[in-house]
């Protein structure tokens, strides 16, 4: 689809393969994000549609992780709006967030590494808990209820991402494309609209990474999940992506579909380096 | 009850299903672990499920005669569908799920397969693939819907929709479905099965319900196998003992088959479940054992030497106690202690706490691996069977089990030895024909119905158990003119954990060399504890550490086969340690993982020369086929180490 940033229909379109992108779902309207004097981000605009995989790319330090933690509350811009199933959304604490259906990988891996896989990706169901802390403590009639609910659930990602062969191995002890796998799955527990990935595919060598896509394909087309994620392999992200925003120190420098973005020369400029004559 | 004649009731395998409705309607049938949880089918369960299936089938359009192709896990669906099948009278041809696309398309295309029944995405991808070739292919089924809906389905279909669809529709569909089923006889093909083929392409084998139903019935006499027992289903669907285990004798006992979750959880599994009857090739106890006795090495000192006291115990009394044979009563109270302290935990960990009859066959079982576990009181004993004879040729009865024999004749089954050599056997269970193949038919099966195994062997003086020394066509003469066996060396030295597999050489030459594959578990732990780096199978393969290890183990095996008369030349002059692992993939082995010879030798003769030259280093490039079908090469500089050997020049002129 080359209907990139300027002429989309708003109420969606279908993909080449077949997918529904529908309706805006969260919107960035003129964000702009200053740590003391330093500006992380510069005015910046753009949306996310339902079921489309959105990537975010940009040279080190363009602001691209500042930008997901805005998204998910993590950080409050000086200016601008964020706007999330057509409401200005106030601003949050990240739980509030993650309550609304947001739900994100971290680009370090952030896993308790004691617990068994199982208890982790539980942890991500925590948002959906009712029960209070003494009902789950005496375990007994709705808590127990729940927890076979949640469980079940859990279950069926466990089996979704391939992973049941280290349900009960702590995260300790898995190597590195495991625990990424791990961290996917807590995040698919939470039930998200939308799923923010920080750099996915980090570290990971090509089996493991052709792993990762096809599991971020499976999610978006199985569960309808909105996905954004940043990702500095760009093989990945042109394959992966439905569209792109690019961001070089703190502003946006493109806005499209892959083709576009790879024929776009401020892109190109700022991947490559430009002297400065 | 139980009509056994040729011509009564019981002569198909959805005659049996019906049966067993009828007696065990409310036991347990099939379990699978999904979920994290083992959901369970009653036989009354199962048989819906599997009538609703045939039901869906026969709305497709299958016909009378029709092969299905299955391909995919162990898992309850796929077994069911394999009945389904039968009962349109149709004739199920599982295959081997790891085969890459090009051999399936061989397979697919050989046996016309009208309709594909494949366990998920990647099987559907695969037959995809090939399917532009075969024209034969109307219908593919799938039963793991994940990653498929974006598919093209004019020619596709959820399994689950299929059965659905036969519900709905059974009155139009189910009076011609009765009576397929009522039609079927004794006479009609059951399965058939794609032998793996140590040469050539696969040959199709034919099995008849005569074949299956009486084969299960005798071998589930011989071990009373009941309908309280419990399996665990994860060895291949292509391969005939998985389905005279999964299917004949369970549909003949009305045991309960379990499927594990994945391939990677069948040890947790296993566990789980702790099976009453279980079969494993050699290298799944191998594997086992070695795991064990890694952890033994990692254990706190108290239990080590716990274990290793009370081993010594169960070794020396142990295997005694099992055969009944008598054993004092201080030992008695000493080998009831270590079951408390030692044996009972470690079968519970291995899964094999409730095991009353466990089978192993395929390869040779080295002999230490064996008493092992029977001296833990695990009834472990072995069988000889080939697809052609629907598994049994021999097996060993309770009390007489020996970890160099095959045992003695399963009933029914009569066996003889041919002037050359070669065993041959005739049966219920000799099949009926390869699939459009005469020629072999008639070359392996003459017209009194004697079936060539292929093997090697002689029945023991006194106590009449059958020994198999090799494949016929591989025992040859080295260019001195003694006797050259070299399946009875390797299995001599995969005997080592830190051997996983051995390739000898020397037919016709003046002495005998090897290739050697290391155990990258027995040999990765060792190198740990040893604070050896390394950061591929190829650089611990070639480490000089290692080398000296396996040059003992060589120098070891060349004293033992030294004490063999007959077998003292084969004894190896030179080795080497392979860049790479032998695989399937490549074509160097079978998919039942048994070495393809003349494909090695021909793959590695660079390395073959250098090893008769007196080279003491190659450099080779190698081929290797990635599990997606892509291939790259490997180089590697190998060393090639001189063993010693036992001088024999001696005693073979006193032979002689």
């Amino acid at each position: 689809m080359t209907a990139a940033a300027q002429t989309m229909p708003a109420e969606g379109w279908t993909t080449a393969d077949g997918r529904k992108i529908g309706p805006v779902l969260m919107e960035m309207k003129n964000i702009t994000l200053r740590f003391g004097g330093v500006k992380a981000i510069t005015d910046i605009s753009f949306d996310i549609r339902e079921g489309e995989i959105r990537a975010i790319i940009g040279p080190n330090g363009a602001g691209k992780s500042s930008m997901l933690n805005v998204i998910s509350g993590f950080y409050v811009p000086q200016e601008g709006e964020v706007w999330f199933r057509g409401a200005r959304r106030p601003p949050m604490k990240p739980y509030e967030v993650a309550r609304q259906g947001i739900a994100r990988t971290f680009q370090n891996i952030a896993l308790f590494e004691g617990m068994s896989v199982l208890n982790n990706i539980m942890t991500g169901r925590l948002t959906m808990m009712n029960t209070n802390i003494a009902q789950q403590a005496l375990w007994w009639g709705r808590a127990q209820r729940e927890e076979d609910e949640h469980r079940e659930k859990v279950e069926k990602i466990i089996d979704f991402l391939e992973i049941q062969h280290i349900r009960k191995t702590p995260v300790g002890r898995l190597p590195y494309g495991l625990k990424k796998r791990v961290e996917l799955a807590r995040a698919l527990a939470a039930e998200p609209k939308l799923l923010l990935l920080d750099e996915p595919m980090a570290g990971m060598n090509v089996e493991e990474k052709e792993d990762m896509c096809r599991f971020i394909l499976d999610v978006n087309d199985e569960f309808g999940t909105t996905i954004a994620l940043i990702e500095h392999d760009m093989g990945v992200v042109m394959d992966l992506s439905d569209r792109v925003v690019v961001m070089d120190y703190g502003k946006k420098i493109g806005d499209g579909s892959p083709d576009d973005i790879r024929s776009n020369q401020a892109v190109i400029d700022a991947y490559l380096g430009v002297s400065h004559d | 009850m139980v009509s056994q004649t040729p011509t009564g009731e019981l002569c198909s395998i959805p005659a049996l299903l019906a049966r067993n409705v009828q007696v065990h309607g409310a036991k347990a049938a099939y379990r699978e672990k999904e979920f994290g949880i083992w959901q369970s089918w009653t036989w009354a369960q199962t048989a819906q499920e599997i009538r609703n299936m045939a039901l869906g089938l026969m709305v497709l359009g299958i016909n009378r005669g029709d092969h299905v192709a299955i391909i995919g896990r162990n898992r309850p669906a796929l077994y069911w569908s394999m009945v389904a099948a039968q009962m349109c009278g149709a004739v199920p041809v599982p295959l081997y799920q790891d085969a890459v696309a090009e051999e399936m398309a061989y397979v697919l295309d050989h046996c016309g397969a009208r309709f594909v029944i494949v366990g998920d995405q990647e099987q559907v991808d695969k037959v995809l693939e090939v399917q532009d070739r075969l024209p034969n292919i109307e219908h593919i089924l799938y039963h793991d819907k994940r990653g498929m809906r974006k598919y093209d389905h004019s020619h596709l279909n959820w399994l689950h929709d299929v059965a659905e669809e036969g519900r709905a529709g059974h009155q139009r569909v189910e009076a011609e479905l009765d009576a397929r089923i009522a039609e079927l006889t004794w006479d009609h093909t059951c399965v058939m099965l794609y032998t793996s083929g140590t040469t050539g392409k696969p040959k199709g084998v034919v099995l008849s319900n005569r074949n299956v139903i009486e084969t299960a019935r005798n071998s589930s006499e011989f071990d009373r196998l009941a309908a309280g027992d419990d399996i665990l289903a994860y060895l291949p669907m292509a391969w005939v003992g998985d389905f005279i285990f999964s299917v004949g004798q369970a549909y003949w006992t009305g045991f309960c088959v379990n499927c594990p979750e994945s391939a990677a959880t069948m040890m947790t599994d296993l566990r789980e479940i702790g099976p009453t009857y279980f079969f494993a090739p050699p290298r799944v106890f191998e594997g086992q054992l070695t795991s064990v006795m890694i952890r033994m090495e990692d254990a706190g000192r108290f239990k080590k030497k716990l274990f290793d006291h009370f081993m010594a115990v169960a070794r020396r009394v142990g295997p005694d106690i099992l055969d009944g044979k008598p054993v004092s009563g201080m030992d008695r109270l000493r080998y009831a202690l270590g079951d408390l302290l030692v044996y009972g935990p470690l079968k519970n960990t291995l899964g094999f706490s409730r095991i009353r009859v466990g089978y192993t066959a395929g390869e040779a079982i080295g002999p230490e691996i064996f008493d092992f576990y029977r001296s833990l009181g695990i009834n472990l004993k072995q069988l000889y069977g080939q697809t052609e004879a629907t598994v049994f040729i021999t097996q060993q009865p309770d009390g007489q089990v020996r970890s160099d024999t095959v045992g003695v004749p399963s009933p029914g089954v009569e066996v003889r030895i041919a002037d050359n050599g070669e065993v041959l056997y005739r049966s219920p269970g000799t099949f009926v024909a390869y699939y459009k193949n005469p020629e072999s038919t008639a070359s392996t099966k003459d017209p009194e119905g004697w079936v060539a195994t292929g093997d090697a062997g002689f029945f023991e003086e006194g106590t009449g158990h059958l020994r198999i020394i090799d494949r016929a066509k591989d025992v040859g003469k080295m260019a001195d003119g003694s006797l050259f066996a070299p399946k009875y060396v390797e299995n001599k030295l995969k005997f080592y954990p830190n051997i996983l597999e051995a390739v000898v050489f020397g037919a016709g030459r003046d002495r005998c060399t090897a290739f050697i594959n290391i155990d990258l578990t027995a040999v990765g732990n060792w190198a740990e504890r040893n604070n050896i780096a390394y950061s591929s199978y190829q650089e611990l393969a070639g480490h000089p550490k290692v080398l000296d290890t396996i040059q003992r183990h060589v120098e070891e095996v060349n004293a033992s086969v030294a004490q063999d008369r007959m077998l003292s030349g084969c004894q190896i002059h030179r080795f080497l340690v392979l860049h790479k692992e032998l695989d399937a993939d490549d074509g160097e082995m079978t998919r039942t993982r048994k070495v393809r010879r003349n494909i090695v030798a021909e793959k590695f003769s660079d390395l073959i020369a250098g090893l008769y030259d007196g080279a003491k280093q190659v450099s080779t490039r190698t081929e290797v086929t990635y599990e997606d079908g892509r291939k790259g090469y490997i180089s590697a500089t190998l060393e090639l180490r001189d063993a010693k050997v036992v001088p024999v020049a001696k005693s073979r002129k006193e032979a002689a």
